[in-house]
């Protein structure tokens, strides 16, 4: 159970202009700015949850990561995780959870993969027979067989996400924090860790929260977003509420050999270029069968095809809409 | 402590990954406080006196702070270097594992490859021991653990404050190294010799004086006071506020963005 409420957070940074003399200035006068990384998060999150947190750079993602796993201690507010306040009982707590930051190792770069879990099992006092147990879990589960006894530094980035994940989850952590756990996968390697968040979800009763850029990670894993922006939670709902948000709109892709297309305010011309044409139909008003229809029966058609707003597209829009 | 050999265990397979330039860097370091044991050797060569104290004297002066200092920084190496774990986000991995943050920044560098420094301290100690004329009783003995004790303390207590300061700025802390390598340079010798201010100051506000000049005095027979002996005890004092400084920059740590 994951309980924030009111969380605030700000920053001071100092802020100068660019070139030498401002940089001279700056040496002696330096002018700060508030940043409000965090002006008012609350949220509950329930045991086995699996929740996307998303949002554009900057908008307080890490930070309530960070807040969440005792690593920053908020200005004010009360975050609750499992009965405890993260950075008053540091210790006790991160030993339930796990933390993967996409961007940095937690292997030791130089030895084999399996001497850092055995010091991470030693780190998180785990017993013999349970780290045995995980293991083999995680060897199958992430396919790592012969990767635990290469050197870190030898990995593809692929490879070394698997296993920084499974360095995260040898103390069987009741929750998973992810921070773009898939950054910079090629897709063969982001579908195997989504698979394998999904089945330890599923399988372990792991709560996940997962921030990500990527929305087919959402899509795949969440029942359930989390919208943040300038430091608020916008949207909390499952992902269904979301696509309701969907717009009506649809594209439509044509190529045509002859004559030409009719195009009014229902449906507008987005480009056009030997041929072929982009349009987008608004279906609240004509139905996209209506709009083939007159599409045929000025042009000949050649090739149509549909494309209904992606979720990339959606969250671009909602990003707008709250103007972040 | 077992976790702790592990991990020092661990740091050694590292470094030995590379052996080229672990022998060299402990070779870099030999010739670098070599260069300071000359730059004695030369001095005496001349002068064969630097305010009554001998060269086996100065000597001992030398070796007891060269070997404090490069133990700790040999061990305390993860302080020294704790701006960088701040700068590429390694304290928030410390801060996410359930051992205290002490532990976790000590064990996250250890260097071996100070062992070059340690080598040759441990050198011009068994060197100046026997040649500087001290009568060799049981409490000399016991003066120079002490005086050895007390320096790591003091230098450990150093590294910790300069970590301290990097919670506030994250660059620009060469300052710092006015206390620590500044420290070490001005403790090869005797530090009466540059003055009542100095010493003054070694004394109160960075404790160098209390482990290297006041048991020193009693060491080579200039006072008798055996209390002399304890003082180095004191370093150990000197980590305290260094230490609560310490938690309070970790109190107002910002993180780095990722």
């Amino acid at each position: 159970m994951i309980e924030l409420k009111h969380v605030q957070k700000s920053f001071r940074v100092a802020r100068r202009s660019a070139g030498f003399s401002e940089a001279v200035k700056a040496l002696f006068h330096r002018e700060y700015e508030t940043v409000h990384a965090l002006r008012d998060v609350s949220f509950t999150i329930r045991d086995g949850e699996m929740v996307g947190y998303i949002g554009p750079n900057g908008a307080g993602k890490s930070s309530t990561i960070k807040v969440m796993s005792g690593v920053l201690t908020p200005d004010s507010g009360e975050c609750v995780i499992n009965g405890r306040v993260p950075w008053k009982e540091r210790v006790a707590h991160v030993r339930e959870i796990g933390v993967v930051f996409g961007q940095r190792s937690q292997l030791w770069w130089d030895v084999p993969v399996i001497d850092s879990f055995e010091l991470i099992r030693d780190i998180y006092k785990v017993e013999d027979g349970a780290y045995r147990k995980t293991l083999a879990q995680l060897t199958e589960l992430l396919q790592l067989g012969e990767l635990i006894r290469t050197p870190a530094r030898q990995l593809s980035l692929g490879q070394r996400m698997r296993c920084e994940i499974a360095a995260s989850l040898l103390h069987n952590p009741k929750v998973l924090f992810l921070d773009e756990p898939t950054i910079g996968l090629d897709a063969v390697s982001k579908l195997a860790v989504r698979d394998f968040i999904r089945a330890i979800n599923r399988e372990n009763g792991t709560t996940v929260i997962l921030t990500t850029h990527d929305m087919q990670d959402i899509e795949a894993l969440t029942e359930r977003i989390l919208l943040i922006g300038k430091g608020k939670i916008l949207l909390d709902g499952p992902l269904s509420s979301l696509r309701d948000r969907r717009s009506p709109r649809r594209t439509l892709t044509v190529s045509y050999a002859g004559g030409r297309l009719p195009v009014d305010s229902d449906l507008t011309l987005v480009e056009e270029k030997e041929g072929r044409a982009v349009l987008s139909v608004d279906t609240d008003v004509i139905s996209v069968s209506e709009a083939i229809a007159r599409l045929s029966a000025k042009a000949e058609l050649r090739d149509v095809s549909v494309a209904e707003e992606s979720i990339d597209e959606l969250v671009a829009s909602l990003y707008r809409e709250f103007s972040i | 402590m077992k976790l702790y050999l592990k991990l020092v265990a661990m740091h050694l397979k590292c470094q030995m990954q590379y052996k080229a330039s672990f022998l060299m860097t402990c070779l870099g370091q030999f010739l670098t406080s070599f260069t300071a044991f000359l730059s004695i050797l030369f001095l005496f060569n001349r002068f064969h006196a630097v305010e009554d104290y001998s060269f086996s004297e100065v000597l001992i002066c030398f070796s007891v702070m060269l070997t404090a200092f490069s133990l700790a920084e040999c061990f305390v190496r993860g302080f020294d270097v704790f701006p960088r774990l701040v700068r590429n986000g390694t304290l928030d991995r410390i801060l996410v594992r359930p051992r205290s943050e002490i532990f976790q920044v000590l064990t996250s560098n250890i260097e071996f490859s100070r062992v070059g420094r340690l080598l040759q301290a441990f050198v011009i100690l068994a060197y100046a021991v026997p040649t500087s004329g001290v009568a060799w009783t049981a409490d000399r003995v016991f003066a120079v653990v002490l005086m050895l004790l007390g320096g790591v303390a003091v230098f450990s207590a150093l590294f910790v404050l300069y970590a301290g300061f990097s919670f506030f700025t994250i660059e620009g802390l060469e300052f710092m190294n006015i206390f620590t390598d500044g420290s070490r340079e001005f403790g090869m010798y005797p530090l009466s010799v540059y003055g009542e201010g100095v010493l003054k100051f070694y004394t109160f506000c960075i404790p160098i004086a209390l482990f290297q000049y006041y048991p020193f005095l009693y060491l080579v027979g200039r006072s008798d006071d055996v209390r002399l002996i304890f003082l180095p005890l004191l370093g150990f004092v000197f980590l305290v506020p260094c230490y609560a400084f310490f938690r309070f920059g970790l109190r107002r740590y910002k993180s780095t963005g990722s």
